[in-house]
């Protein structure tokens, strides 16, 4: 399963993007399949986000009310133990991931488990409580068909939504028939569906305890609600006699209202849907009906630290639609998996370097052509290009404060500094344009450079280069200058 | 009108030829053009890539030389991206007022070129001729941090004699993003590959932008590959006529 997202990675380094996005452009067959199911998604995000006449101020009324949350968060967060506790419920606060897989894994014990039933969850893939669980005998079941062909096929997610959008229908059947009992199976999508279902309805029916994430819970009525298409949800939250529900702290909202705006949102910008098909909300516990027990887990994991950065706090705003994932052009050519992240594409880019540490995920905010594109479509306004610019401003002041002189000294670092200086004078820039057009000379091929050494060879290894021209604009500017005041003169 | 121009370090020194057609394409009009001989570069590329403290030394530049001027124009949506969208961030980031005070005042007194004509000066129809068959690339920061619109298609649509036809896909990244080509060359390339095919398949022969940098990215990429077309910045296009042609 993926990796935990915690600061203990930095002693086992992961490969930086660079490495991993490599890897990734050379596979085919995912460039294929992610291209076919980005455009395909963006299309009818597009359609249905085209049809709102209001939608910007949707996005406004999202991006305030998510602002308001992340201001009073302490009162939000208090309403809301009271109001679950009021409906019945328990409510576990957990400052990070071992806290809360602890406190899961207890009550999961408790009831003495050896299965529980999931209903897909990004916070409990980034405290890693798969893994946790396991190690204390506990076999977690994921419900959500993508989620349970990841599993089957013992990979990690690679999109926010689609979990297994780096797979096509080929790659699942054969998964299917190698994994789950089937005899025969097509490609065809309600036979995999139906492979799926079966499979899955037992464990519906016989496991005691699930595990939730959370979209939205309502300060002020205690209200709990999930949001997913597949119904699998709907009966994880209804059928077993225990239900643990695990949510980061900033998806907390004020009021019952205010899931008008969200409930909108959301289903347009992620699936393309008007609608989303299953909306499940409970209250606590209701005597005789759904599950008796009924426990929130309040997870921080590097939150309230995001949230003392008054740049960076934005990206609390997330409602994990993945807009953004499916419009960027580098995530629809790397995938999911380059990023090394539970949360991957531009909101992972952002994301993971304030919870991990941007020590630990220092090329993920280079992972961005800065296009702009992200932030048009976020429903909750997040300018991912601004935080992305501002934490490869903390990438490169973290290299600059480091004790190693050769990681303060890297050559990236000081041709910046060099030219900075350069540019910081119309003397030293002019000389600096002679020192171009003359160094130039022994890489110039005719009218073009096709070979440079050093960091630059990363450039003409794929493009050419036209040489530098020996007359700058200036130098033509002041040519025409001088030959104006002398036709001047002449007249006169 | 009095126009400052904010050539840009990246055209003054690779692409003299977009500024100078800038020069003859505004006398044209009837304006008066000044080049403020100090100015070097706006700090994008050390912004953007983290080094911002370097950059700021470049910001306050750039606002001293060009205060006083009663408009400045660019041929580079980018730059004009990183004086309008960044410009006063970073003096708030940095805790200058002073400057986040000159910069509001600049702000409004500076164009990308395109958007200039169309939005300042009420121009479409720019006198142009042009015998080519062409194709527009609307580079990212044209699109989503200037938000020009269509006003590059509208000054290019009233072009005499061109042929303009449509580059599918056309708002995608050409995957250039200043340093991200060198950094991220391989993801770069990718999605330089499609921008080429898209291109390729309009049958254009020329490929115009309102940004040289990415044209440097795109037009390098179509002349390794001998792919027949090149890349034109959409200020040598307007400032071409019957009598003048510059390319």
């Amino acid at each position: 399963m993926s990796e935990t997202l915690s600061p203990k990675q930095a002693t086992h380094p992961l490969p930086t993007f660079q490495v991993s996005a490599k890897q990734a452009l050379a596979n085919t067959q995912l460039r294929r399949n992610l291209y076919k199911a980005t455009h395909t998604i963006r299309a009818k995000r597009a359609q249905v986000v085209g049809e709102m006449p209001d939608w910007q101020e949707l996005r406004e009324a999202g991006r305030a009310l998510k602002e308001r949350v992340l201001r009073h968060l302490d009162t939000y967060l208090l309403e809301l133990e009271a109001s679950v506790q009021r409906a019945g419920g328990h409510i576990h606060w957990a400052r990070d991931a071992e806290e809360a897989n602890a406190i899961i894994t207890r009550i999961a014990a408790d009831h003495g488990a050896r299965e529980v039933i999931k209903v897909k969850s990004l916070t409990t893939d980034e405290i890693g409580l798969n893994r946790a669980l396991a190690a204390n005998g506990i076999n977690a079941i994921e419900t959500d068909l993508a989620e349970l062909i990841i599993q089957l096929a013992g990979e990690s997610s690679s999109h926010i939504l689609v979990p297994a959008i780096h797979k096509n229908r080929a790659e699942i059947r054969e998964l299917f028939l190698s994994k789950l009992e089937v005899d025969s199976l097509t490609d065809a999508p309600n036979e995999l569906a139906n492979a799926a279902r079966a499979h899955l309805r037992r464990k519906f029916l016989s496991t005691p305890v699930a595990i939730s994430g959370v979209n939205f819970a309502v300060a002020e009525t205690g209200t709990v609600c999930v949001v997913e298409s597949e119904g699998n949800g709907r009966m994880c939250v209804t059928l077993p006699r225990v239900l643990i529900s695990v949510m980061g702290v900033e998806k907390v909202i004020p009021s019952w209202q205010d899931l008008e705006v969200f409930l909108q949102l959301l289903p347009r910008s992620s699936t393309g849907e008007r609608m989303n098909p299953y909306t499940s909300l409970w209250t606590g516990v209701s005597q005789g009906d759904g599950p008796q027990e009924f426990h929130l887990v309040l997870l921080d994991n590097g939150r309230t630290q995001v949230l003392t950065d008054t740049v960076g706090r934005q990206s609390l705003n997330c409602i994990r639609c993945s807009a953004c994932l499916n419009i960027c052009p580098v995530y629809e050519r790397v995938g999911g998996h380059a990023y090394n992240s539970v949360y991957p594409g531009p909101i992972g880019a952002i994301l993971t370097p304030q919870l991990v540490g941007i020590e630990n995920a220092s090329s993920l905010p280079y992972a961005s052509s800065l296009c702009g594109a992200c932030y048009e479509v976020c429903p909750v306004k997040i300018n991912i290009p601004e935080v992305l610019i501002y934490l490869r401003g903390r990438a490169v002041r973290y290299k600059q404060r480091s004790r190693s002189l050769r990681t303060r000294l890297n050559p990236e670092s000081v041709a910046m500094r060099l030219m900075a200086r350069t540019f910081a004078s119309r003397k030293l820039y002019e000389q600096a344009q002679r020192l171009a057009q003359l160094g130039q000379l022994p890489f110039q091929h005719g009218d073009v450079i096709d070979a440079l050494p050093g960091p630059m060879g990363r450039w003409t290894a794929m493009r050419d280069l036209r040489p530098v021209p020996r007359q700058s604009f200036r130098d033509w500017w002041r040519s025409r200058q001088a030959a104006h005041d002398a036709s001047e003169e002449v007249r006169s | 009108m009095n126009i400052s121009l904010f050539i840009t370090c990246f055209n003054d020194t690779l692409f003299p030829e977009a500024g100078q057609a800038m020069v003859h394409l505004l006398e044209r009009l009837g304006h008066t053009v000044d080049f403020p001989e100090e100015q070097t570069c706006c700090g994008q590329m050390h912004y953007n890539t983290g080094y911002q403290r370097e950059a700021m030394t470049l910001i306050r530049r750039f606002v001293n030389i060009f205060s006083q001027a009663e408009v400045v124009v660019a041929p580079s949506a980018s730059c004009v991206g990183m004086v309008r969208d960044i410009y006063p961030r970073a003096a708030e980031q940095f805790g200058d007022h002073q400057l986040a005070a000159e910069i509001a005042a600049l702000m409004p007194r500076v164009y990308e070129l395109t958007e200039f004509l169309v939005h300042r000066l009420g121009l479409e129809d720019v006198g142009a001729y042009y015998p080519h068959r062409v194709t527009y690339h609307p580079t990212c920061h044209s699109l989503r941090f200037l938000h020009v619109g269509d006003a590059p298609l509208r000054l290019l649509r009233a072009v005499r004699g061109i042929d303009l036809v449509e580059l599918p896909e056309a708002e995608e990244c050409c995957g250039f993003g200043g340093t991200f080509a060198l950094k991220n060359a391989d993801t770069s390339m990718a999605m330089l590959s499609d921008k080429l095919r898209n291109i390729l398949d309009t049958g254009a022969e020329i490929c115009a932008a309102a940004d040289n940098s990415c044209l440097m990215h795109i037009g390098g990429a179509l002349h390794r590959q001998r792919a027949g077309v090149r890349t034109v910045h959409i200020a040598e296009i307007l400032a071409s006529t019957e009598e003048r042609s510059l390319v």
